[in-house]
């Protein structure tokens, strides 16, 4: 049994415009110790998963179907007495803006033994000792001395290292990262991305980061997910997402971020404007924007398709590829269906 | 690039702001200090470096939006000096913004937006008092940016960000300028997106033979259109070489530091990448250390970097760099 494991997650906001459909049929396995990225641009469903996890969505929004199973124990309808016992404990979340994170009229030490205090039966004294470890795990200097100050004597990066220490100091299974290091600098970034990895080896939580920087993707997760409006569109091992990718979303990002070797050659941009969440095509959502699109992705969106054991997309182009090579029979979740309706043989 | 002539040329620009620091004290921040640089005819120079450390106040003095505190601006060959070079300034050089949301005004159609600059500028307003003039070269602009003819009617608020950047890019278009600060113009848009407005400026650059000064925290997108890039830390520029030659091997170590902190996506290049961690933080330009701005965090600083600030000077062929140290560290 996988530490986490979500199912067809549905998580819909109702507007006065209308019902935003923000994660549409989210699937995935999180095992202990493992690091899953989650990449996606703005609007694509990431940061509400992780929020329909937690439970802290905004009044409008709801999870409207599916299930999130944490350690075989059912999130979804499990009530907040019981999301209280998780939150903070057992999964924890840190957020991309450290200073709103904090609560600025409070001590950093304050802050963070209460939330030692809140989730086990130490006493005062021992939730502070513990509060100085979490901040020299997190290399604070001068731990004591942090304590008695406020968040606004704290810089950008050493914020972020705070919260870090507060979400750890329950040692809970697992942490959530929503970009925690968007708003810092490269170089502070690089630090704290290297605490992360170091706590994680030393701890051994899972991690859930979510991300739209491929780069920082690259250097920390063991399992990466490419969501698109709410939909994941590919999911596999790092290697096979960055070498092997199988949407042609993933190709697109691929191709359009610069890189030291593609050096003065134009970039491939994806066409195109970023999807409008009440408005979803039929189909593949992507499909609007996709230049290999068929026939087929403009009125059926594509189950997610079994590439090799690690590895997952829902594109329909891999159906086609397998069929143009004979290995229609190797593809199993949308092998049937695009058969019935024909699609792969009237598309050649 | 040897046998173009300097745009733009910064001789010495300093520019301070006075901090209140209570009980009618005020203090000097230095946001940029000191610092000298050309920018050829045709050229894309990147200024990089981490918040705080002067890019954005260094682009917007150039333009003199800001009144340098000293120094000199020599745009092509011209001292910028009286409130009239200023506003001749202002028609040969214009800027795009971070924020495509707050730099429109959320009252003013598309039409209007990119028209105002138009409108304003003394030398422009009698040319295209007629409106149907005006009108013409709005569908030109937009047209040059890939904005539909259809738009110019609707307001900011009904576009994606990456319209939204494509409208400012068209208004810093208006007047026909020769050269453009963009100021993050690409941070504040989606990945996907950003390489399409990224593909636009280099179009533009080809169609209308723009310079520029691309001022960014991204060292990726930085070193994919710069032709040269200048670090900045601390309000002073610590190097300034061609992409290739500072991402290839840079001299000055915050560059190393900065270069090798960039996340490359790309698993195999980052796990293997050796990082050079710089322990920590930026100091506040209130207080700036004494000598090297970067001496409190360089790992090979000596007394002299703490006594003496090294002089930004030519060390190789078209490299510049501002450390003591610099050949005695890279050979």
């Amino acid at each position: 049994m996988a530490l986490l494991e979500v199912k067809g997650l549905h998580t819909s906001f109702f507007t006065d415009a209308g019902e935003v459909k923000a994660v549409n049929g989210v699937s995935f396995d999180l095992d202990y110790g493992k690091v899953l990225g989650i990449v996606g641009e703005s609007g694509s469903g990431k940061s509400v998963t992780a929020y329909s996890i937690m439970q802290i969505l905004a009044p409008t929004g709801k999870i409207v179907s599916g299930s999130i199973k944490f350690d075989g124990q059912e999130l979804v309808g499990a009530g907040e007495k019981v999301m209280k016992d998780i939150r903070g404990n057992k999964i924890s979340i840190i957020f991309q803006d450290p200073m709103t994170s904090l609560n600025p009229t409070y001590t950093i030490g304050r802050q963070l033994m209460e939330a030692i205090t809140l989730h086990t039966d130490r006493n005062k004294e021992q939730a502070r000792e513990r509060a100085i470890e979490m901040l020299k795990l997190v290399n604070v200097n001068e731990p004591e001395k942090r304590m008695k100050q406020y968040p606004y004597e704290f810089s950008g990066g050493m914020r972020q290292r705070v919260m870090i220490a507060m979400a750890l100091a329950c040692e809970p299974d697992i942490l959530i990262a929503d970009e925690p290091t968007t708003a810092l600098d490269v170089t502070i970034q690089a630090g704290i991305l290297e605490l992360m990895k170091d706590i994680q080896k030393k701890m051994g939580m899972a991690i859930i980061m979510i991300t739209h920087d491929l780069g920082v993707v690259a250097q920390l997760c063991d399992e990466v997910i490419v969501m698109y409006a709410g939909s994941i569109c590919e999911q596999g091992t790092e290697n096979e997402i960055f070498y092997n990718p199988c949407h042609e979303y993933t190709k697109g990002l691929m191709r359009s971020i610069p890189t030291i070797e593609k050096d003065d050659s134009r970039l491939e941009p994806i066409t195109g404007t970023p999807i409008d969440l009440l408005n979803m095509p039929k189909g593949c959502p992507f499909a609007p924007r996709c230049d290999n699109a068929m026939k087929i992705c403009l009125t059926r969106s594509c189950e997610r398709i079994q590439i090799n054991d690690y590895h997952q997309a829902a594109c329909w182009m891999n159906v086609k590829k397998a069929a143009e090579e004979g290995k229609l029979d190797e593809l199993t979740a949308a092998r049937s269906e695009a058969e019935r309706e024909g699609t792969v043989s009237a598309d050649e | 690039m040897s046998e173009k002539q300097p745009l733009i040329q910064v001789k010495h620009l300093k520019q301070y702001f006075d901090i209140n620091m209570g009980f009618g004290k005020a203090k000097p921040l230095k946001a940029v200090d000191d610092i000298s640089f050309d920018i050829m005819e045709g050229e894309t120079l990147g200024l990089v470096g981490e918040s705080g450390c002067g890019k954005t106040t260094a682009g917007r003095s150039i333009l003199h939006l800001y009144k340098p505190t000293s120094g000199e601006v020599i745009f092509n060959g011209k001292p910028i000096k009286t409130k009239k070079d200023i506003a001749e300034l202002r028609t040969k050089a214009t800027m795009v913004f971070q924020d495509p949301y707050s730099s429109l005004d959320p009252r003013m159609t598309v039409m209007d937006i990119i028209a105002e600059p138009l409108d304003i500028n003394v030398a422009y307003n009698a040319a295209y008092k007629d409106k149907e003039k005006r009108r013409e070269r709005v569908l030109q602009l937009m047209d040059y940016v890939g904005l539909n003819s259809e738009h110019a009617a609707r307001y900011a608020h009904e576009f994606s960000g990456g319209q939204r950047q494509r409208v400012g890019i068209a208004r810093a278009l208006a007047v026909n300028p020769d050269f453009i600060v963009c100021d993050e113009p690409v941070s504040a848009l989606d990945v996907s997106i950003q390489a399409q407005v990224i593909n636009m400026f280099a179009d533009l650059k080809e169609k209308i033979g723009l310079t520029y000064l691309f001022i960014a925290h991204d060292l990726l997108v930085v070193r994919h259109i710069s032709d040269r890039i200048a670090v900045m830390y601390l309000g002073h520029m610590v190097e300034l070489a061609s992409a290739k030659d500072i991402y290839d091997r840079p001299l000055h170590p915050y560059s190393k530091a900065l270069i090798s902190a960039v996340p490359v996506p790309d698993p195999k290049v980052a796990k293997a990448n050796k990082r050079i961690a710089l322990t920590g933080e930026i100091p506040s330009p209130l207080n700036a250390p004494k000598g090297c701005p970067f001496n409190t965090r360089c790992p090979y600083a000596t007394d002299q970097c703490r006594e003496t600030m090294p002089e930004f000077r030519e060390i190789e062929k078209g490299r510049f760099v501002a450390c003591h140290r610099a050949e005695e560290l890279n050979s």
